[in-house]
C-alpha cells in the first residue's frame, strides 16, 4: 500500500513538474533567443515575463478549436495526443535520483528507444490526416528523417550499454562512478545529440515543419489547443533528450555536494540551454543535406564507435 | 564543423552584450524638432484662428484626409465652419503643412495617437485647434497681406501699402 502511494506521488509529481516546465520552456526559450539576438524577448507580463506562458496558455485555449472538413477526423484528432503520450511514457525510465523513478525496466534504454521511434507517428499522422499538401510533405520529411537518424541514434547508444553492461538506465547511471561516459564515449555523445537534435525536429533538423517552405509542416491544419500540443510535445522532446544525454553520458544525478536531484537538473537545464542555443545559431539544413549526414556520415561513425568500444571492452574483460 | 562551432560560440558570446532594444513606453526615443507627427491648427498673437479656409491642405494631401467647410464672417473674414482630419488615413508626410500660406495647419512631435475605437481618430477642429501660435510666434497673416474691411480694399487705409500685384513681373 506504502509502495503504491510513493509509486503514485511519483507520477503526478513528475507529470506536474514536466508538463510545468515544457511550459516555461517556451518562455525560456524565447527569453534566450533574446538575448543571443541582442534583445529583450517577452519582459512585460509579470517578473521578467515569466507570466506571459500563462498569457499564451490562457490564449491558445481560447481559439478556436477547428477540425477541416476536409481532414480525417479521428486520425486527425488522435495525433496530437500520441506524441505528448509517447513522450511522457519515455520519462517513466528516466532516474532522475536513485529513488525518484517511476519505473525501473531493465530494458529501460530499448523502451526509450521504442517510445521516441512512436513518437514519429504522430507526425506522419498528423501530415496524412490534415490532407493538405505541405502538412503531407511535412510528414514525408518527417518519417524519413525519423527513420534514419533512429539507427544511428540506437547504434551510438550501444557503447554505453557495452561499457555498463545493462540496459537499465539506473545502472547505467551507477556504473558512471568513477568517469562519466561523455569520456570514453565522446563519439557516441556527439551522435548521440545530433540524433537527439534531429529527433526532437529542432533547428537545424526541423525541416519537417520548415516554416520558410512549408507553411508549418505538418501542424499547418492544427488550430487551439491541438496545436498547443504539438508545441508541449516539442519542448518535452527537448526535456527528454537532454534528460537521457544527462543519464547516458554525464552521469546522471552524480555529482559532489549537492542533492542527486539538483545536480541532474543542473545538467538537463544546461543541455536544454545547449539545444536553444544551436537554434540561434545554425541555418536549416536542405533535406537532401540532411539524409546525406546521416546515412553516409553518422551511420559509418556510429559503426566505428560500436566496433572499437566493442574491441575495446574484450580486450580489457575477455570472456570466461 | 570548426567554423560551424565558431560561429555558435559566437551567437553564445552574445549573450554578453547589452540589447539594443529601447523599451519604449519606459524609455523614449529620442525625436528630432522637426519630427512630423499629429496636426494641429494654431492661432494667430491675437488669439483668431490663423486658418483662412483656402482648400489648400486639403487639397494637397495625398490620402485625402482633411476635410473642410469655409465661411465668412460679419467682415468678411474667411474661416473654416468645420476642420476635419481623419488620423487613420494621415500619413504625416507634412505637404498640408508646406501648402499652406498662414501657417495656419502645423505637424507637432506627437506620435502616440492610439485608440480603441477607430472613428475616435477622426479629430473635429475643436481637437485641432490649439490656443498658441505653434512655430511661428508673431505671425499674422493679414498684418502682412493686408485686410479689405467694409468700405475700404487692400492697401486703402493710411500708412498701409499697396498690395502686391500678382500678375506683375515687375518687384
Amino acid at each position: 500500500m506504502n509502495e503504491t502511494a510513493s509509486t503514485l506521488l511519483i507520477i503526478a509529481g513528475v507529470l506536474v513538474t514536466l508538463l510545468t516546465l515544457s511550459a516555461l520552456l517556451i518562455w525560456l526559450e524565447r527569453r534566450l533567443l533574446g538575448f543571443w539576438q541582442e534583445r529583450y524577448g517577452p519582459n512585460r507580463v509579470g517578473p521578467f515575463g515569466l507570466l506571459q506562458v500563462v498569457a499564451d496558455m490562457i490564449k491558445i485555449f481560447m481559439k478556436e478549436d477547428w477540425v477541416p472538413p476536409f481532414a480525417d477526423k479521428a486520425v486527425f484528432v488522435i495525433a496530437p495526443a500520441v506524441i505528448i503520450v509517447t513522450i511522457l511514457m519515455s520519462f517513466a525510465v528516466v532516474p532522475f535520483t536513485p529513488s525518484i523513478v517511476v519505473a525501473d525496466l531493465n530494458v529501460g534504454l530499448l523502451f526509450f528507444l521504442a517510445m521516441s521511434s512512436l513518437s514519429a507517428y504522430s507526425v506522419v499522422l498528423a501530415g496524412w490526416a490534415s490532407n493538405n499538401k505541405y502538412s503531407l510533405l511535412g510528414g514525408l520529411r518527417a518519417s524519413a528523417q525519423m527513420l534514419s537518424y533512429e539507427v544511428f541514434m540506437g547504434l551510438s547508444l550501444m557503447g554505453v550499454v557495452m561499457l555498463a553492461g545493462s540496459f537499465s538506465l539506473r545502472d547505467i547511471v551507477a556504473a558512471q562512478q568513477g568517469v562519466w561516459f561523455c569520456i570514453p564515449q565522446v563519439l557516441g555523445f556527439i551522435i548521440f545529440l545530433i540524433a537527439g537534435l534531429a529527433e526532437t525536429k529542432r533547428v537545424p533538423f526541423d525541416i519537417p515543419e520548415a516554416e520558410a517552405e512549408l507553411v508549418a509542416g505538418f501542424h499547418t491544419e492544427y488550430s487551439g489547443m491541438k496545436f498547443g500540443m504539438f508545441f508541449v510535445g516539442e519542448y518535452l522532446g527537448i526535456i527528454l533528450i537532454s534528460a537521457m544525454i544527462t543519464v547516458l553520458f554525464f552521469g546522471g544525478w552524480q555529482g559532489p555536494w549537492l542533492p542527486p536531484v539538483v545536480w541532474f537538473s543542473i545538467k538537463t537545464f544546461l543541455f536544454i540551454c545547449l539545444f536553444i542555443l544551436l537554434r540561434a545559431a545554425l541555418p536549416r539544413l536542405r533535406f537532401d543535406q540532411l539524409m546525406t549526414f546521416g546515412w553516409k556520415v553518422m551511420l559509418p561513425l556510429a559503426l566505428v564507435n560500436l566496433t572499437v568500444t566493442g574491441a575495446l571492452v574484450l580486450v580489457g574483460h575477455p570472456p570466461e | 564543423m570548426l567554423k560551424l562551432l565558431k560561429g555558435i560560440w559566437l551567437v553564445f558570446l552574445h549573450a554578453f552584450t547589452r540589447p539594443v532594444t529601447v523599451q519604449y513606453p519606459e524609455e523614449k526615443p529620442y525625436l528630432p524638432p522637426r519630427w512630423r507627427g499629429r496636426i494641429i491648427l494654431s492661432r494667430d498673437p491675437d488669439g483668431e484662428e490663423r486658418c483662412v479656409g483656402c482648400y489648400l491642405c486639403s487639397v494637397a494631401c495625398p490620402v485625402g484626409c482633411i476635410a473642410l467647410q469655409a465661411t465668412e464672417d460679419e467682415h468678411g473674414r474667411r474661416y473654416p465652419a468645420w476642420f476635419r482630419i481623419n488620423f487613420s488615413r494621415c500619413i504625416f508626410c507634412g505637404y498640408c503643412e508646406e501648402a499652406c500660406p498662414t501657417y495656419a495647419i502645423q505637424l507637432t512631435t506627437d506620435f502616440e495617437l492610439s485608440e480603441h475605437d477607430r472613428r475616435n481618430l477622426v479629430y473635429e477642429k475643436e481637437h485641432l485647434l490649439i490656443s498658441g501660435t505653434g512655430k511661428y510666434p508673431g505671425y499674422n497673416f493679414y498684418r502682412v497681406s493686408g485686410l479689405r474691411i467694409g468700405g475700404k480694399d487692400k492697401g486703402e487705409a493710411e500708412h498701409e501699402a499697396a498690395p502686391t500685384d500678382l500678375r506683375s513681373l515687375m518687384p
